[in-house]
């Protein structure tokens, strides 16, 4: 039992006066015994796919496998660039995020400062259990969900046609799918979101507010001058972390819905990745298009973060 | 000069508003109701339908022209019906195995990775930590994983559905600042009596993070029941399928559930008294189910803070 023990603390204080590595390593090594089993799976499942992605510059054979497919360069990218369908998938990726952007990022700051206004504790107790369930449900039920609500044969077109105002199928229209989808991700994200901006309200010092009000500054002036200014570094670091994923939009989302909105409007880079490589068997075409997607992600990532240091906020890491 | 203590001020009607707050307006508090009324309702109501209408007889269903909103005949079949149902069953069994046995590993390995990392001097934790962190900005892609997990012998079987995503460095990023922030002082006391790492953890450092551990155990757990997508990607045969897969092919796409009284080209045969709507949103109550009866009780974990010292930190 003694054995994967550390040695007693009387024998531990030299060590750390004069940190010699090994001995560190040995004082450590059942710390380090306890790392082992999540590094293995992520070197497994995480790093390991990540070097696969060299397949990108093979023309990948599932019967050559990786060893043995031969090496083409940059022909599968010459390939991905000329496919326009890629072009359009880039095209409605970037849409659809920008329509997010727009559309759902304010709603869980407004969301968070009119909860935190109220002053009821159970009021704000029953709201926040309430907003936040959507968040634990999957894709599948969200979607089936609003099917059943605004589907052809559901509750909103039942509603329709009895009052005889026609039928409008919201979830096959390829002209609304942009609001369609950002109306689910409100739906099912918006609650949730406001945890991270309702701590940062909490976080505000209410002497703050206190002094304002008896310098007469009403409360719009201090909701301007105060609460906004408070959680503004929050609001930054949110920003900055969507910008850096601009370019994934739900794709579970987006590959349930994919078959009824059609691939024109709802084809983004991942379900193209994941029906070039898996459902045609094109491995190194995926693989291009990911490789593209995760080089483009990082640079539009550290974009954001730089801007995020010149208005003088923090961002993801500090300068 | 008189003081306007907070009960004697006949305008203050909630004792939680501070003496410097000008007293709300009707205008602003109606707004703000009506506008959390809408809020909770475009949530709730949905739901409500979803379970009303498994519920629902068929005459219910029928006189609503679809989802049912106010209750009108009340019926258990559509719930005997699927209870019965072979394929359904399965996939029940499926998802909560795949749930049970994924939370367990997942939480293991999360625990012990989150304790073996909490030490801010121990020998290596910070390249550790930046392999750990580095996966959660570049990612292989859905390709090469699947090249991987198949290469491994991971099609058509249940691990697929557990090892690859076993793993979320997000959650032990969570458990571990909760591990370095609350019992440096108990760690020490617990390395002067002569307890090793494991013990430390086992009964000092767990039975002080209750509230972390339970969160955390309620995200990997959801995202196991919730398993869709790789289970599209490595089982082929529906008999191995999950319920998300059952609620996507039959409900979702709209197919023929096998054993459901309705034949391959969608004509029911045999006296029904229930709809396959019905059916169907028994099966969509059935996933529910779970959730909603662990959720009251993690919950309110989620806002002392669990997630946004790890967000933080």
């Amino acid at each position: 039992m003694t054995a994967l023990h550390e040695a007693p603390p009387a024998q531990q204080k030299p060590d750390e006066a004069a940190p010699v590595r090994k001995n560190r390593f040995r004082r450590d090594r059942s710390l380090l015994l306890m790392v082992i089993p999540a590094l293995v799976l992520l070197i497994v499942f995480n790093y390991v796919p990540m070097f696969g992605t060299a397949t990108a510059f093979q023309r990948y054979s599932i019967y050559a496998g990786f060893w043995h497919s031969p090496w083409v360069g940059l022909e599968t990218f010459r390939q991905l660039f000329s496919d326009s369908l890629f072009w359009s998938a880039l095209g409605n990726t970037l849409l659809l995020s920008l329509v997010q952007l727009v559309f759902y990022f304010p709603i869980p700051i407004a969301l968070a400062l009119l909860l935190h206004s109220i002053m009821s504790s159970k009021v704000r107790t029953i709201v926040q259990s309430v907003v936040y369930l959507p968040h634990f449900f999957s894709w599948v039920l969200a979607v089936t969900i609003f099917q059943q609500m605004l589907g052809g044969a559901g509750a909103l077109n039942q509603f329709l046609r009895e009052h005889d105002l026609g039928t409008f199928d919201v979830m096959t229209n390829p002209d609304t799918f942009a609001l369609l989808v950002t109306s689910q991700v409100i739906w099912k994200e918006a609650g949730w979101g406001i945890i991270v901006f309702l701590a940062a309200l909490a976080a505000i010092d209410t002497q703050l507010y206190e002094a304002a009000a008896a310098d007469g500054a009403g409360r719009w002036r201090r909701l301007w001058h105060i609460t906004l200014p408070g959680i503004r570094g929050v609001i930054v670091l949110m920003l900055v972390l969507r910008l850096g994923n601009v370019l994934t939009v739900g794709f579970e989302q987006m590959l349930i819905q994919r078959g009824a909105v059609g691939r024109d409007a709802a084809e983004v880079l991942d379900t193209y990745a994941y029906f070039y490589g898996v459902v045609n068997a094109n491995f190194s075409l995926g693989a291009a298009a990911s490789l593209f997607k995760g080089v483009l992600s990082l640079l539009f990532l550290l974009a954001a973060n730089k801007i995020a240091h010149l208005l003088g906020e923090d961002g993801l890491y500090r300068r | 000069m008189t003081v306007v203590t907070p009960l004697a001020d006949p305008n203050r009607r909630n004792r939680n508003r501070p003496n410097w707050e000008e007293p709300p307006t009707a205008a602003g508090q109606t707004g703000k109701g009506v506008v959390l009324l809408v809020v909770v309702a475009v949530v709730a109501i949905p739901l409500w339908m979803v379970v009303l209408t498994s519920l629902s007889t068929q005459s219910a269903v029928n006189e609503a022209g679809g989802m049912v909103l106010v209750p009108d005949g009340i019926t258990f079949a559509a719930y005997r019906q699927i209870f019965t149902n072979q394929l359904v069953m399965h996939s029940l069994a499926v998802s909560l195995g795949i749930t049970i046995v994924g939370t367990l590993v997942s939480m293991v390995v999360t625990i012990l990775c989150a304790y073996g990392l909490s030490r801010h001097n121990s020998w290596a934790h910070r390249p550790i930590l930046l392999l750990l962190v580095a996966t959660m900005f570049f990612s292989g892609g859905i390709i090469p994983t699947f090249l991987v997990v198949s290469a491994l012998g991971g099609y058509d079987s249940y691990w697929s559905m557990i090892l690859p995503t076993a793993v979320s460095v997000f959650n032990i990023l969570v458990v571990r600042a909760f591990f370095s922030n609350t019992a440096q002082d108990l760690i020490d006391a617990a390395a002067i009596d002569g307890a090793g790492e494991w013990r430390t953890l086992w009964s000092v450092v767990l039975p002080t993070s209750r509230a972390v551990t339970a969160v955390v155990a309620l995200f990997y757990a959801v995202g196991y029941w919730n398993t869709f997508f790789n289970a599209l990607l490595f089982l082929p045969d529906n008999q191995k399928w999950p319920l998300q897969m059952v609620i996507y092919t039959y409900t979702l796409q709209g197919n023929a559930m096998p054993g459901s009284g309705q034949n391959t080209t969608g004509q029911y045969f045999g006296t029904q008294e229930i709809t396959p709507l019905a059916i169907q949103m028994a099966v969509v109550t059935l996933t529910l189910i779970p959730i909603l009866l662990v959720y009251p009780f993690v919950q309110r974990h989620f806002t002392k803070g669990v997630l946004i010292g790890a967000i933080k930190g």
